[in-house]
Formats: structure tokens, sequence, C-alpha cells
């Protein structure tokens, strides 16, 4: 099975791997996403990135774990990815250089929960506003939480 | 006093002082739904575009771990508002597959023929709003007849226009009732009937086709590299859709073909969304024939409530039912991602549960927001009217962009 395949040739860019309901999943530290993103992209033809999000877990070390989605049109295959970074430098380098859709993606992930996605230089609020305190999707977050009045609302 | 615009385009540092940088939106007429799109114009060519959405952000995700899984439905109905029954049925099968839950055989074909019925309302309404941009007002009222004869229809099955909340875990809120199938027969005529003028006046309309053929064109790489899905993806002639590739719910018996495009512009979109609808009524009749009888809803304690005579009467089932109400379903802890192919491409479910009532985690991977992603590259080149054409073969629903 091509899930086979990817985990042996790409042993040593990734820590553990698992089958969940019918997805391969990779687990990875930061500094080799790019290895490995590269080679699923050339070699296993995984041409779609389909999802850049977050979960967050306060009570583990590291907080964050950075989950991403791509699919492979040719094989009709997806895999997902997780890396851990932590709360004080949330920080995991950009796949905008191989993904566009990853542009956009990142937006949302960066203003949710404040992960830095190093490299991309477009980072700006994408579904929240300039002005926004906090990063909502986090759990310390309060669900009744207020904002203040930004100038032009004011 | 001078108010700055709220949204840093970076258009604005670094345009070109004999350019024109304009603001289309947010409340622009022609997009139908909140978004903003801030190009820079040469003439009447659009140089650089800018596109910002997130204006009806609801705070879905943020929601979703403080509510209990049931409670959950009523806001997937939101997000595409145009077919919110294919939303509550991506939704509900993240949940039931780390349940562990079989649906019955009635629940499935059940669910495979609304998701069709509703996808043959969200194409209806997209072609429409589209086609009434460009100026053909009759297309677009011969479209919208029936569509709220389908409403009406879906409104006896659901008791709501728009917002069904119909899907139950492991099952649905309740069966057809009688006369329904008929009925939906009827409506399948009237629809060939109405789509036949349609076709008639827009296929070979030479102002249709100048407005559409060649604008917004992009390639399969191009579309694959912005995370582009469904209708738009098949428009640039690869046939990727996840009820042939992965087949769920009752997908996998149906007879139908995927639609695809030849060149991935406005036209191939309009043309990829009409066959669909074609193939989407060809499925629900044969959903019709092939229906079973049983129950829509397994008899599962873990997630459906015990006949209401043995509440009264039984204390297992008034115990059952009380952890119900207030505890909700206890989802066992684990990860999902489970995808349907929704009108606008892959609706994605990423779910991470803890084991208790709540989900952990509830994220949704939107086709249109991913879509908003890549859009500035289809506008970029072309004319300023054509960022209504493009727009609207985006078919972008701000519910489900912004989520």
């Amino acid at each position: 099975m091509i899930h086979d395949d990817i985990k042996s040739d790409l042993l040593g860019l990734y820590e553990r791997a698992w089958e969940s309901f019918g997805m391969l999943v990779l687990e990875l530290p930061a500094d080799r996403l790019l290895a490995l993103v590269r080679r699923l992209k050339d070699d296993f033809g995984f041409d779609l990135l389909l999802d850049v999000t977050a979960v967050d877990f306060p009570e583990r070390r590291p907080r964050f774990e950075v989950v991403y989605h791509l699919y492979s049109s040719g094989n009709n295959l997806r895999v997902r990815l997780k890396t851990r970074v932590e709360e004080a430098s949330p920080r995991v380098p950009t796949l905008s250089h191989w993904y566009g859709a990853a542009r956009f993606l990142e937006r949302e992930a960066h203003e949710m929960y404040g992960i830095r996605f190093a490299g991309n230089d477009d980072l700006r609020p994408i579904l929240l506003y300039e002005g926004f305190e906090g990063h909502p999707l986090r759990k310390d977050y309060p669900i009744d939480r207020e904002q203040p009045l930004v100038p032009y609302r004011k | 006093m001078e108010i700055k615009s709220p949204v840093r385009s970076p258009l604005e540092q670094t345009a070109d002082p004999n350019s024109v940088v304009v603001n289309l939106g947010p409340s622009h007429p022609a997009t139908h739904g909140t978004i903003q799109v801030i190009a820079e114009l040469d003439g009447e060519t659009v140089k650089k575009a800018d596109v910002h959405c997130g204006y009806l952000h609801r705070g879905f995700e943020k929601e979703a771990e403080h509510h209990h899984y049931h409670k959950i439905i009523p806001y997937t109905d939101r997000l595409n508002y145009c077919s919110a029954l294919n939303n509550n049925f991506a939704y509900a099968e993240a949940v039931e597959t780390l349940l562990g839950l079989e649906l019955t055989p009635r629940c499935l074909w059940l669910r495979t023929l609304l998701s069709e019925y509703n996808r043959l309302v969200d194409h209806i309404t997209c072609v429409a709003a589209t086609v009434m941009e460009l100026g053909a007002m009759t297309a677009f009222l011969y479209l919208m007849t029936v569509r709220d004869y389908i409403f009406e229809h879906l409104n006896h099955l659901t008791g709501a226009r728009l917002t069904y909340s119909y899907v139950r875990i492991g099952g649905l809120a309740r069966d057809l009732p009688e006369g329904w199938l008929e009925r939906l027969e009827e409506i399948l005529q009237l629809y060939e009937r109405y789509i036949e003028r349609i076709h008639g006046l827009l296929d070979r309309n030479r102002i249709f086709i100048d407005r559409t053929r060649g604008v917004g064109a992009m390639t399969p790489e191009h579309a694959l590299n912005w995370g582009y899905t469904g209708p738009i993806l098949r428009s640039t002639g690869l046939p990727v859709d996840l009820r042939k590739d992965s087949p769920y719910l009752a997908y996998g018996e149906l007879d139908f073909e995927v639609p695809v495009g030849i060149q991935g512009d406005n036209y191939d979109r309009y043309y990829v969304r009409m066959r669909e609808m074609d193939e989407s009524v060809s499925m629900i009749r044969q959903c019709v024939k092939r229906l079973p009888g049983g129950p829509v809803s397994v008899a599962d304690p873990r997630v459906s409530f015990p006949e209401k005579a043995h509440v009264y009467t039984r204390t297992q089932a008034v115990i059952n039912h009380f952890k119900l109400v207030i505890d909700g379903i206890q989802v066992p802890a684990g990860e999902v991602y489970r995808a349907h192919e929704a009108p606008n491409g892959e609706l994605g479910f990423y779910l991470v549960s803890d084991g208790g009532g709540r989900p952990h985690r509830l994220h949704v991977r939107s086709p249109s927001f991913a879509h908003m992603g890549g859009m500035h590259t289809l506008l970029e080149g072309y004319q300023l009217a054509d960022i209504i054409a493009t727009f609207g073969s985006m078919n972008m629903i701000g519910g489900e962009c912004d989520r």
C-alpha cells in the first residue's frame, strides 16, 4: 500500500506514523516540515493543500499542535501532518512557497491561535479585524470576552 | 475627519501613482454575501486585486467547543445556507465515525437523496445570481421559481425554509411525510421544463459568451495550487469528486458521471454546474427507486432517546433520557477528518474529541474560504466588469467562507 511506501521512504523525517480512519497521520518536529512536505509533493504527488489549522492543549507541553491536511489528486490519497510548537515561540515555516493556498489558510491559524508562519509576509487579519485583541480560539480566551471599540467604530 | 480604511491593503502602499485604487464592497450589490475586493485599476483593467473576507465571521468553531454535539447542528445550517443539509450530513458523519455508528439503510439513502436535492438548490441559486448580475433577469426569474418550489417542499419535510437542522447523530429527525416523494417527482419534472429554457436563453447567447468565455480562466495546476475543489476544480478538466473518489453515504451504488469543463473559465463553471444539476436529478430518481424501508435512526442509547412511554415507566430509560439531555452524546476520545462533496467543493470537519460531551476542537475546512485565497489571481489582468462575472462563478457563500 502507498501508505507503507510513504512511511518507509520518508523514514527519518517524521517521528511517529499511524492510521486515522483511513488517513495516514505523520507527526514530526517543525524543523523537518519543509523537507517532508517537499518530498510528499515531489515524490508522492500531494498537489493540494487542503487545510492548515491548530489545536490547543493547555495542559500539554508543547501546547499547540499545528495540523495540515494534504491531498494527492493523482493517487486519491490524504495525509495529515502534525507538529507541536511551544506557547512561548509558536513558530513553524510557511508552506506558501509551494502551495498558494497556504497564504490564506495560514492567516486564519495565525490570528486564531497566534501561530507564526515564518516566511509568510502577509499575515494580516482575515476573519477578525484590525484592533482585535487576543487569540479567540485559544482555550484561555473566554467566550464572553468583549473587545474594545476601535477608533473608526466609535 | 478622514476615516482610514480598516483594511491595510498592500495596494495602498505600492500603488502606481497613475493608477486608481477602488473599493468594491463590502456591501456591494453584486457580491451576494459580504466581501471586499480592492482593485488597482489602469483604465478599466485590473492590475492588482486584494480580496478581504471575514465580515460574516460569527465564531462557529469557538461556539462548537461550548456546545453539546447535537446542539452544534443548527450552527452547521448557517455555514453554506444554500445547502444546509449537506453541512448537516458532513458534520454528523464526523461524529458518527468516532462513535463507530453504522447508519440504517434508509438513512443512508435518504441522506444521499437530500444531499443531491440541496446540491440542486445550491447550483440553481449560484447560476441564478451570477446570470442576473450579467443582465439575464428572465433566466434569474425562471430559476428562482424552481428554487421556491423546492424550498416549500423541503419545508414540508423539515419545517424550515433554509435552516433545516434535519440531521441527528445516528439518523434523521423524522421520516418523509406522506406524499413527499410524489411531490418530488412533480418538482423534478418542473425543473426539467424550466432548465430547458435556461439552456435556450444562455448557452449560445453571444452576450453571455462574451462575458464569460476566457474570463477567469485557469489551468488544473493553478487550481490545485490555490486549493480549489468542487465545480471550480472540475471546470479545469480534472474529474476530482469525493462522491466518486471516496464514496460515502450511498454514492458507491449510484450511477452518475462527473462533468468537467475545458479551460477553467467562467463559462466552464456555468456549464459544469448546469450538467451537475442534471446528474443530481438523475441520482435523486435512482435514490427514490432504491429507497429501502425501515427506521431512519439507529436505536442506540448512546445517541437516541428511548421511547417516550418508556421514559415515564422504566428507570433505565429515564436515566438514558436525562444523561442525553444534560451531558449530551459522549464521543470517544480521538480525532477524525471527514469530508463530503458539498456544492462548492470539499467541506471537511476535523473533529478532536477528549471523550466528553463537547468537542475539544471542531474545525471546518471551508471550500469558500480556500477559494477566496486564490481569487485575486483570477481577477488580475481582466476588466473591472469581469470581477462581477468571476466572483459570481466562484459562488462564495459568506456564511461558509467566514464561519
